[in-house]
């Protein structure tokens, strides 16, 4: 038997700089994408493999010629006989304030890369002055729109509140959001189709929020954890993780990834175990899978207690 | 689609409201009652979901009803629509105008913004916080509560109020200039008579209009707000009282205001009306882009792009349908020319967006009018079905065979929806937030479709345009500056309001045509283009005012916001409102902008609290960079004009400037404002 080898269209190739270089990438290629394929480095924060563009952290801006404003690598097209330019003196002003204005209203203190850019960027975040008090749990979810109080500037607003524990299985902690929307999208249309989440209010008090703020378990959440795989701050966490950081006992040196097959249906999911001292902390799911694309259910990635139930019965 | 609701039933008031928009509910999957045959057949699908885009009015309706949208009523409205609650949720949070705690049913919202402030709205707010205690609060027997509100649009007699207040149907009131004892009134409530307290409306005496929704019709009143204002207010004034030269003879665009009765179709026919439209018939479509782009008209929203190119570039789209958009979402502070020309010629509007539609290949246009306009808004409502009666919307246009027709869509209260992406998301019932460009609107627009964007005076200049022939338009005003404009004046002239002069004029000549400034003042600093424009001093009153010397001058003339301020404005307070401004305005997509505008501001009141300069405005230098660099939108990549120019034009924050010295302390704004 004979199967039909699916092959993409065509695309043409096009020629554009980028620092000065030549690439010859296919049209439609992001210069994003065309950058990785010459070895150079972008910094992105709400970019996502597996999800659509939302360009909004704006961290990977790039200087296109000719253009009045920089342009989002993640997003942004390459065109032929583009010239972009990756660390022109306006692009690493935008980038380092992108990076001094998250760091000084967002808790990143688990967000990887994040010490190494700050340095490369020479980014300092304490330069607005010292952070304003965390509110308190609610104050942020029940601010209208278009509305705040003015004070004298002496502290530098931030975003931060407690972290929303209101189930057993994953915890979220909003002080290290930066709002990239990677969340709402995975809950959304583009894979879950549960819609539990949407971004609430305007301006620096919008936020990622159930309807009327209720806890996840009123909300029409499924416990996919596919928000948790996109999330790219710490900001959404397993409880697992979220207690042991707070025990100070997480500690990702420690830790092995296996990657295996889940074995509760036969859609053959593949889920990566991350394991410290013999016990399960984490699942993820590679995001390269043709399966899962990263996603999994709430079986696959809550349901493993049963795999280290040693003994005993 | 599956739903997960929330527990909660709305009222039958809340129902009421949501249902005289949509119709009844046709089975239980959309909220009615449940039948034995909802077991068997599902009604979701995209025939459901299609429906998104009549979310903000669903929103709106249950909001002028009840005055606030409670979760039993968001629960019927995701219901009637197939939309997620968190979806409904973050559309409702967006907007000012709506709230999602229980409130009075009355409003008041004071304006705040630049030209109130430095008409001494201070004194105003204070009075009512006197009354009902912080914005937002409301003593627990208050009849009404109230918000500080960005610019209302009526500078030319600020201070300004809004009153807004629930009930089948909506009533408001305006109050300017604002009195004290006007804003008592406005506070103390409804004399408690006719019994449109929330729930015990009359059900059937239905507000909502027919031309808010996907055509449900019969409603009582043909408007949604009740054509009497809230008793106890002086009456607001007729729209021509915002033109003092009103009747001029060189008048093009506001020729018709005050001469014609603005709900009259036979009014408006016989001052010209609907002659553009035939011509714009026999011209054809393309002999109608033809002259429109021969005349040389460019947008009139700020942005300046050639119209003839835009409609062309819209025209062309292979792809259908295709959509008209009128920007009626003004709400750049200072900016009132497009609530005049709706308030007092609404006809020159509908019959523009139907020349415009026609050359385009459009059928259906949206009039997106900003929340705050509710007169505007009436009058537009009476034209649209005025219009229809007489065959000029709707199919076979004058026997033209050419159908179109417009839908209104209010805003509820973001400025950012002015943006020309966000307007798209906002009329699809999505949150207002600017998209990417490229693509753009004339390709990916509304709904996806090819999609042009017009201000209302641009749409209304296209009228002329027709009438004079494209060539004797553009003979009209400078080379690259073809045509009459608008420019709104207010702030410390003599005689503030709108007027039209054709392009060329200076700054000079237009605060002159105002009266000047009175016996002993002198400029301090002219705010060109609103809050996203530039300030420019009193020494450069030789600009001339067209786009090129604009921008040789380094400013802009944005909407046409002329704002003056005097030598006793607080310069320091202005630039702090400034900054609030933008930043609660920023949709909050994109960092620069989200963060950046909250930076600005923190750094602007440490310089009014005695910070030093030498330290705050480079940092300031360094946030507004990223933010015109790196923003999105307009909005963030504008939001750091207004105080730049002030710092480097107008020395605010320099060795040898006059405010710094004297700075005032915090909250003591009032201090110049009692000097008037």
């Amino acid at each position: 038997m004979t199967t039909p080898v699916l092959l993409p269209t065509p695309r043409r190739l096009i020629d554009a700089t980028i620092d000065g270089e030549t690439v010859r990438v296919p049209e439609g290629t992001t210069v994003l994408e065309a950058c990785e394929s010459v070895g150079t480095e972008v910094p992105t924060l709400c970019y996502g493999d597996t999800l659509t563009p939302r360009n909004a952290c704006r961290v990977c801006v790039v200087e296109v010629e000719g253009a009045r404003t920089l342009a989002p690598a993640c997003s942004r097209k390459l065109e032929a006989g583009m010239s972009v330019a990756t660390d022109s003196e306006r692009v690493r002003h935008s980038r380092k304030m992108v990076l001094e204005l998250l760091g000084s209203s967002v808790d990143l203190s688990t967000t990887p890369k994040v010490p190494e850019w700050m340095e490369r960027y020479e980014a300092e975040p304490e330069r607005f002055g010292p952070r304003a008090e965390p509110a308190a749990l609610g104050v942020r979810d029940a601010r209208r729109a278009g509305e705040h109080e003015p004070g004298d500037g002496a502290v530098a607003e931030t975003v931060e509140q407690p972290a929303k524990v209101d189930n057993d299985l994953y915890v979220r902690d909003y002080s290290k959001c930066i709002m990239c929307y990677k969340c709402v999208d995975a809950c959304g249309d583009q894979w879950q189709n549960s819609f539990a989440i949407g971004v609430a209010g305007r301006g620096f008090d919008a936020r990622i929020s159930t309807e009327h703020d209720v806890e996840l378990p009123d909300s029409a959440c499924v416990y996919c954890g596919n928000c948790i795989e996109v999330c790219p701050t710490g900001a959404l966490s397993f409880a697992t993780e979220f207690d042991m950081r707070k025990a100070g006992t997480w500690d990702e040196e420690k830790q092995t990834e296996t990657t295996t097959v889940c074995t509760y249906c036969g859609v053959g999911c593949n889920v990566t175990l991350h394991v410290q001292e013999n016990e399960i902390v984490k699942v993820s799911s590679p995001h390269d899978n043709p399966v899962t694309h990263g996603n999994l259910c709430i079986k696959g990635r809550f349901g493993f207690q049963h795999v280290q139930r040693r003994g005993g019965g | 689609m599956d739903l997960r609701l929330l527990d909660e039933v709305a009222t039958a008031a809340e129902r009421d409201a949501v249902d005289s928009l949509l119709g009844a509910p046709e089975s239980g999957w959309d909220g009615g009652t449940r039948q034995d045959s909802d077991l068997r057949y599902a009604r979701g699908g995209h025939a459901a979901r299609d429906q998104r885009d009549l979310l903000l009015p669903a929103l709106h309706a249950v909001n002028d009803r009840v005055g606030w949208i409670s979760r039993g009523a968001l629960n019927h409205i995701c219901r009637r629509l197939t939309v997620p609650p968190a979806e409904a949720y973050a559309v409702a949070s967006f907007y000012a105008m709506f709230a999602l705690h229980e409130r009075p049913e009355r409003v008041v919202h004071l304006c705040t913004d630049i030209a109130c402030a430095a008409a001494g709205s201070g004194r105003l707010r204070d009075r009512l916080a006197e009354r009902l205690g912080p914005p937002g609060t409301h003593p627990d027997d208050a009849a009404a509560t109230w918000h500080e509100s960005p610019c209302l649009g009526m500078c030319e007699r600020a201070p300004a109020a809004l009153a807004l207040q629930a009930g089948a149907p909506a009533r408001y009131a305006v109050s300017a200039p604002a009195t004290p004892e006007d804003l008592d009134a406005l506070a103390d409530g409804p004399p408690r008579q006719n019994g449109s307290a929330n729930g015990s409306a009359p059900v059937g005496a239905t507000a909502d209009s027919s031309t808010n929704g996907h055509g449900a019709a019969g409603a009582a009143f043909p408007t949604t707000f009740h054509p009497a204002p809230l008793s106890g207010l002086s009456p607001e004034p007729e729209p021509v009282a915002a033109v003092p030269d009103a009747g001029s003879p060189d008048h093009v665009l506001l020729r018709r205001i005050g001469r014609v009765d603005p709900l009259s179709l036979d009014d408006y026919r016989s001052a010209g009306g609907y002659a553009a439209l035939r011509e714009a018939l026999r011209l054809g479509p393309a002999g109608v882009i033809r002259e429109v782009t021969d005349s040389g008209l460019v947008g009139r929203g700020g942005a300046a792009f050639p119209t003839g190119r835009k409609w062309n570039a819209t025209a062309q789209q292979p792809d259908t349908p295709h959509y008209l958009v009128c920007n009626a979402d003004e709400s750049e502070p200072g900016t009132f020319k497009d609530r005049v020309l709706m308030e007092g010629d609404p006809f020159s509007v509908v019959e523009a967006m139907t020349v415009a539609g026609y050359a385009i290949g459009a059928r259906t246009g949206y009039l997106y009018i900003r929340g705050e306009y509710p007169r505007a808004l009436r009058h537009l409502e009476n034209a649209l079905s005025l219009a229809r009666e007489r065959g000029l919307l709707g199919t076979d246009i004058m026997g033209s065979g050419f159908s179109f027709d417009i839908e209104i869509r209010r805003g509820a209260g973001a400025y950012i929806c002015g943006e020309e992406t966000a307007i798209f998301g906002s009329i699809e019932g999505q949150r207002g937030e600017p998209r990417t460009k490229p693509p753009f609107p004339v390709e990916k627009g509304l709904f996806g479709k090819p999609t042009a964007v017009n201000n209302v005076e641009t749409l209304v200049n296209v009228l002329p345009v027709l009438l004079m022939g494209g060539p004797a338009y553009a003979a009209v005003g400078t080379e690259t500056s073809t045509g009459p404009k608008l420019f709104c004046l207010s702030g410390g002239v003599r005689r503030p309001g709108l007027y039209e002069l054709p392009f060329g004029a200076t700054l000079g000549d237009l605060i002159e045509a105002a009266g000047g400034l009175p016996e002993g003042r002198s400029i301090r600093g002219v705010l060109l283009g609103g809050a996203a424009g530039a300030f420019v001093r009193g020494d450069e009153l030789d600009i001339p005012l067209t786009f090129e010397g604009a921008r040789a001058a380094g400013t802009s003339l944005g909407s046409g916001v002329v704002l003056v301020l005097d030598d006793t404005a607080d310069l320091g307070a202005t630039l702090a409102r400034v900054a609030a401004f933008f930043r609660d305005e920023s949709c909050g997509q994109c960092v620069p902008c989200r963060v950046g505008t909250v930076r600005q501001e923190e750094s602007l009141l440490r310089l009014r609290a005695g910070a030093s300069p030498a330290e705050e405005v480079p940092l300031l230098r360094e946030v507004g960079q990223a933010m015109r660099d790196a923003s999105i939108c307009g909005l963030g990549q504008t939001a750091w004009n207004a105080v730049e120019s002030a710092i480097d034009r107008l020395g605010l924050y320099s060795e040898e400037d006059p405010d710094t010295p004297a700075t005032p302390a915090p909250g003591d704004r009032a201090a110049t404002e009692e000097a008037r």
